[in-house]
């Protein structure tokens, strides 16, 4: 392979070559220091009298003396078997001090989206055991639900629970994690790890570390190597993926590094226009092909910058995902776990499975008449701090108090509290069972006479 | 409009010369704007947008990845097409118009590139009967025959690019798209399939002023906020807030014959969504599934951005051309901002001096080229066609003053304002009736009369007011509780309660609520009516509030949502909540 040395420019994690070959766009391109080491690169940008390179890793000790390699090839990533229970780290090299991957197959890690002809349609209903999930933003096999989170927040438990306690009633298919961690801390990586480790789940798990301290630059291919990982295992092997990316918000950082050293006109807040497609890039590849045993179901999880949903970031995601969760500052204040605020938190694909056949026929109208009643109940909390309690009438106070007793019993339960979808759902009736019947206008007279705990009984006692 | 013929080989070649996504430099060739091109030794498809000096800038429609410096570019000497003809329905198609079928069989599940693939099937044989004889007349745009498509009849028509004649011979029969069915006496030859160029709108004999709603069995759209046929109606929404499932409700009940639905960078799974939900729904007024009149365009936020682009074009020609058979044609574009983002994108890549937000300077003119292409019209054959434009807009952060939304609100007449606030309580469809609105009201305040009844643009005024009025009222009880209210404004709160639980929320994936037609919508609304006049008749007669609002028979009344046949369940709530208030003012 021809080595070139006629770096002109370093600017930031930018090389600018001169006078090569003809070069391929996104081609991988190895960079080799005078010490040997060699760094690697993809070409953005290829015409006949310069190419410019975005290196992987830090610049530092690259230089005009540094060889330039061009492979001809973009890059891929070996993927095996083998992988499942192996560290490696946001590059895709082994961290563990096990071997080397032996390679079944070396595939693209930019990843072809799947033509929605071949798409088979998500609706295996993934029971967490998190009334908040299950009961009103319900998950479904293929989805990509992120969560929305601050820092400080307990977000890194709840994705664990999640993982911990994620199955669908009734199915014993194989299922594999895979984790991948983008400039998360040490200790938040180590906190995965444990749990991984005592849970016995690191067996079916592929994890990627890029960490704080690891090249920031790394991260833009670190999601890719682990969705290309995961394809591998739920669209070769026939498992059911579930994917972790955390901190989505890092990855964003890096993307908008590299926009400025491009020099690119900025969008919102400093970041690349193409933010969303390249988002987009990541998040679409969850999902269920017709035909193929497996699925990917994915959780990416970010912190929004100063608690903003309408930042960039979870803006952006919120508009490519289906869903999403919110951790709620103020529940967490309250010392409520898991502190999920239901109200903007969504499920869009809930529709498909729930309901007669998948989980129980009242699902969808038991959960739409909560949130109605905990929405209402929670805009008057704002109503009685001005006016106080004796100013409501006896509707509101009514709804005041069920906004409350849905905070305390439907919301909050045990980190290792894992309850059936029928728990979740009867639960839900008996907080609604505090309302009178009437003001369940979002319930057919049918279901409410075959599931409110009064008809239940009083049915009980006649017959 | 003539096709241009292929170049001469010497400067339809040239070689590439620098690649950068999707927007690679050409030289050596002699091209024009928007001319089709095939870049690279894998001949993936592109389209030239742009031309300085030597430089022909193509923007291309695939992955560009691994293409290098030195390879070829042809060019086709050919706009950007569609293929029009027997074939488009239930069809999905890429952004530009390959069927998404035909490539799993040819690439499998992924969308690999370097594959081309015709819109229409050309082995298909179609049965085609004629319906004009030898020796007839016909000009741009006559209908000479028919075609049985799918429950929808697909109308041949002489192309508004060819010159018309007197028709020497025509046949009916089997016969592919390509086929030869009719030739005129000025050596036409006709096939049943016609390209026509996507970015230049097919022509029309005039354009017409809307004067017919289209229906779409959603009370808050046709009750409150109605567009009409040929209209063009904007819905603007943060992330979650009802945008797809709006569309998606109109793709379905809308009253219009053919529905083009456009996913337009958005979710892959949406999309199979349809796809596999639309073949199982029934058309309401034929009982046809609704496969059959719809045709899908899907660039989903994955594929090629610069497709992306296109996929508008690509669908509202389909929807052009069936507008020229005559029909009522609906398109869903989903989403506009997306489509706007690849704009940007593109344009960023060529340098261009960036206008607000970074958007292409063209950004306006180009969305109201867009709707412009909508319109109720008398089409070239001298009948009547129309095609009615919904695009969804998604805003960052759901902020309205951004460019793509209020470029499209300079534009469109109906404005559906989405709310994420009611999104969150689960009001849905979550269209806030403060800030929507229809500037079609006066051109269809007959058709209600007619259609539905007299009284009807009378009790939608008084709802209107009713919700109003509570908005003003709510700002008082912030401050002082509801039961600080006089009576008769407990009251006005309470009606509007019902308006808006009973009138305006509509579960979409309720099996009755889904669709509600004009009559049901009427009675529905007549039936709050009257609870209001009693309630108000009752006060002055002395009731109190708390006993008017606890009168038992109106909590009946959301029930009738969930009831196909409600009539007889209705007529009983309304006798009895006359029998109740007629207690309540004999005993005060
Ligand atoms: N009319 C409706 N009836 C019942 N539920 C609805 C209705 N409209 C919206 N929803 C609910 O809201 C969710 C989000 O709606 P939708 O996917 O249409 O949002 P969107 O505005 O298209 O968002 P995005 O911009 O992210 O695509 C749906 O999944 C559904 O749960
Ligand atoms: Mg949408």
């Amino acid at each position: 392979m021809k080595e070139y040395r006629t770096i002109s420019q370093i600017a930031g994690p930018l090389v600018f070559v001169e006078k090569t070959e003809p070069v391929g766009y996104n081609e991988l391109v190895n960079i080799v220091l005078f010490d040997g080491t060699i760094k690697r690169g993809q070409v953005l940008d290829t015409s006949d009298e310069l190419v410019v390179v975005q290196v992987f890793e830090t610049t530092a000790g690259i230089g005009k003396d540094s060889g330039i390699r061009f492979t001809g090839e973009t890059i891929k990533m070996p993927v095996g078997r083998d992988m499942l229970g192996r560290i490696l780290s946001g590059g895709g090299k082994p961290i563990d001090g096990g071997p080397e991957i032996v390679p079944e197959k070396r595939l693209d890690i930019t990843g072809a989206a799947i033509n929605p002809y071949a798409r088979g349609s998500p609706n295996d209903f993934i029971q967490t055991g998190i009334s908040t999930i299950d009961g009103t933003n319900t998950l479904v096999r293929g989805q990509k639900l992120p969560i929305f989170s601050g820092a400080g927040l307990p977000h890194n438990q709840i994705a664990l629970q999640i993982a911990r306690q994620s199955k669908v009633p009734g199915s014993k298919e194989a299922f594999a994690v895979v984790f991948a961690a983008m400039g998360i801390t040490k200790e938040e990586a180590n906190y995965f790890m444990q749990d991984f480790e005592r849970t016995g789940a690191l067996e079916r798990a592929v994890v990627f570390l890029n960490l704080a301290d690891d090249p920031a630059v790394e991260r833009i291919i670190t999601p890719r190597l682990a969705l290309t990982t995961a394809e591998y295992l739920a669209f070769d092997l026939g498992m059911h993926v579930l994917v972790i990316l955390t901190d989505m918000t890092n990855y964003c950082e890096a993307l908008r590094q590299i926009g400025a050293a491009r020099e690119e006109v900025p969008g919102r807040r400093g970041y690349p226009g193409y933010m969303y497609t390249d988002l987009a890039g990541i998040y679409e590849r969850a999902g269920i092909v017709k035909g193929k045993k497996g699925s990917i179901t994915q959780f990416p999880i970010l912190t929004m910058p100063g608690d903003d949903i309408t930042h960039p970031i979870p803006d952006l995601t919120g508009y490519i995902t289906e869903g999403q969760i919110v951790v709620s500052r103020e529940l967490h204040r309250k010392g409520i776990y898991p502190p999920i605020n239901v109200l903007p938190s969504l499920s869009r694909l809930m529709n498909l499975g729930i309901g007669k056949g998948h989980t129980r026929e009242d699902h969808k109208k038991v959960s739409d008449q909560m949130y109605a009643g905990y929405a209402e109940g929670n805009d008057l909390r704002g109503l009685v701090a001005i006016v106080g309690k004796d100013a409501l009438s006896e509707r509101d106070r009514m709804f005041l108090e069920f906004a409350d007793i849905f905070e305390n019993r439907f919301v909050r339960q045990g980190y290792a509290e894992d309850r059936t979808i029928e728990d979740t759902l009867n639960l839900g009736w008996d907080l609604l069972s505090t309302l009178p019947v009437e003001q369940l206008v979002r319930i057919d007279r049918d279901l409410i006479n075959k599931y409110h705990p009064k008809f239940r009984q009083a049915g009980k006692a006649e017959g | 409009m003539e096709v241009k013929t292929e170049k001469a080989k010497s400067d339809a070649t040239g070689v590439l010369k620098r690649i950068a996504g999707p927007v690679v430099t050409a030289v050596g060739i002699n091209a024009h704007m928007y001319d089709v091109v095939k870049v690279g030794k894998e001949e993936l498809m592109g389209e030239v947008i742009k031309i300085q000096g030597e430089n022909i800038i193509i923007q291309v429609y695939e992955d560009t990845a691994g293409i290098r410096p030195g390879e070829p570019v042809i060019n086709t000497g050919l706009s950007l097409a569609v293929e029009l003809g027997p074939g488009l329905l239930t069809s999905i198609y890429d952004g530009i118009q390959r069927p998404l079928a035909v490539l799993v069989q040819k690439m499998g599940d992924f969308i690999e590139r370097g594959v081309s693939a015709p819109g229409l099937d050309h082995a298909k044989k179609w049965e085609f009967k004629p319906l004009v004889k030898e020796g007839a007349r016909v000009s741009p745009g006559s209908i000479i025959g028919e075609v049985q498509e799918t429950n929808i009849v697909h109308r041949i028509m002489v192309p508004p690019n060819v010159k018309g004649g007197t028709v020497k011979s025509i046949k009916g029969g089997s016969f592919t798209v390509d086929e030869i069915i009719c030739t005129l006496d000025n050596g036409a030859e006709l096939a049943m399939m016609q390209k026509w160029p996507v970015r230049v709108p097919r022509p029309v004999n005039e354009k017409m002023n809307p004067t017919v709603p289209l229906i779409t069995g959603q009370r808050i759209l046709d009750g409150l906020f109605p567009i009409a046929k040929g209209g063009t109606a904007a819905i603007p929404g943060p992330f979650g807030s009802g945008k797809t499932v709006t569309q998606q409700q109109l793709a379905k009940w809308s009253d219009a014959e053919i529905v083009v639905y456009i996913g337009c960078g958005e979710r892959g799974n949406e999309m199979t969504e349809v796809l596999t939900e639309f073949p199982e729904l029934e058309d309401p007024k034929t009982g046809k599934p609704l496969m059959e009149r719809t045709v899908l365009i899907a660039n989903t936020s994955n594929m090629p951005v610069a497709a992306r682009e296109a996929s508008v074009y690509t669908g509202i020609t389909i929807a052009e051309y069936f507008r020229d058979m005559g029909y009522d044609v609906s398109l869903m574009a989903d989403s506009t901002s997306r489509w706007a983002e690849a704009m940007r994108e593109i344009s960023s890549r060529l340098e261009e001096m960036p206008g607000e937000e970074g958007y292409p300077a063209y950004l306006a003119a180009r969305l109201s080229e867009f709707y412009e292409r909508a319109g109720r019209v008398k089409t070239l054959s001298g009948g009547m066609g129309s095609v009615s434009v919904i695009g969804a807009v998604s805003p960052p952060g759901g902020d309205f003053s951004e460019p793509v939304t209020q470029n499209t609100l300079r534009i469109v007449k109906v404005f559906w304002a989405l709310d994420a606030k009611l999104s969150q309580r689960r009001h849905f469809p979550a269209i806030n009736w403060l800030n929507s609105y229809s500037l079609y009201l006066d051109s269809l305040h007959d058709w209600y009369d007619k259609e539905v009844s007299p009284e009807w643009n009378v009790i939608r005024s008084w709802a209107m007011e009713i919700l109003q009025k509570e908005a003003e009222l709510q700002e008082i009880v912030q401050l002082v509780g509801s039961d600080a209210l006089p009576e008769a404004e407990q009251i006005t709160i309470e009606v509007a309660r019902m308006i808006r639980e009973i009138f305006l929320q509509q579960n979409a994936y309720d099996a009755v609520d889904t669709f509600c037609d004009m009559k049901k919508q009427y009675d529905m609304m007549k039936a709050i009516r009257q609870y209001s006049d009693l309630a108000y008749a009752a006060q002055s007669a002395g009731v109190t509030p708390q006993q008017i609002v606890s009168v038992k028979s109106k909590n009946e009344l959301p029930q009738i949502k969930f009831i196909k046949d409600y009539k007889p369940a209705l007529d009983k709530i309304q006798a009895e909540l006359d029998e109740e208030f007629n207690a309540l003012r004999s005993a005060a």
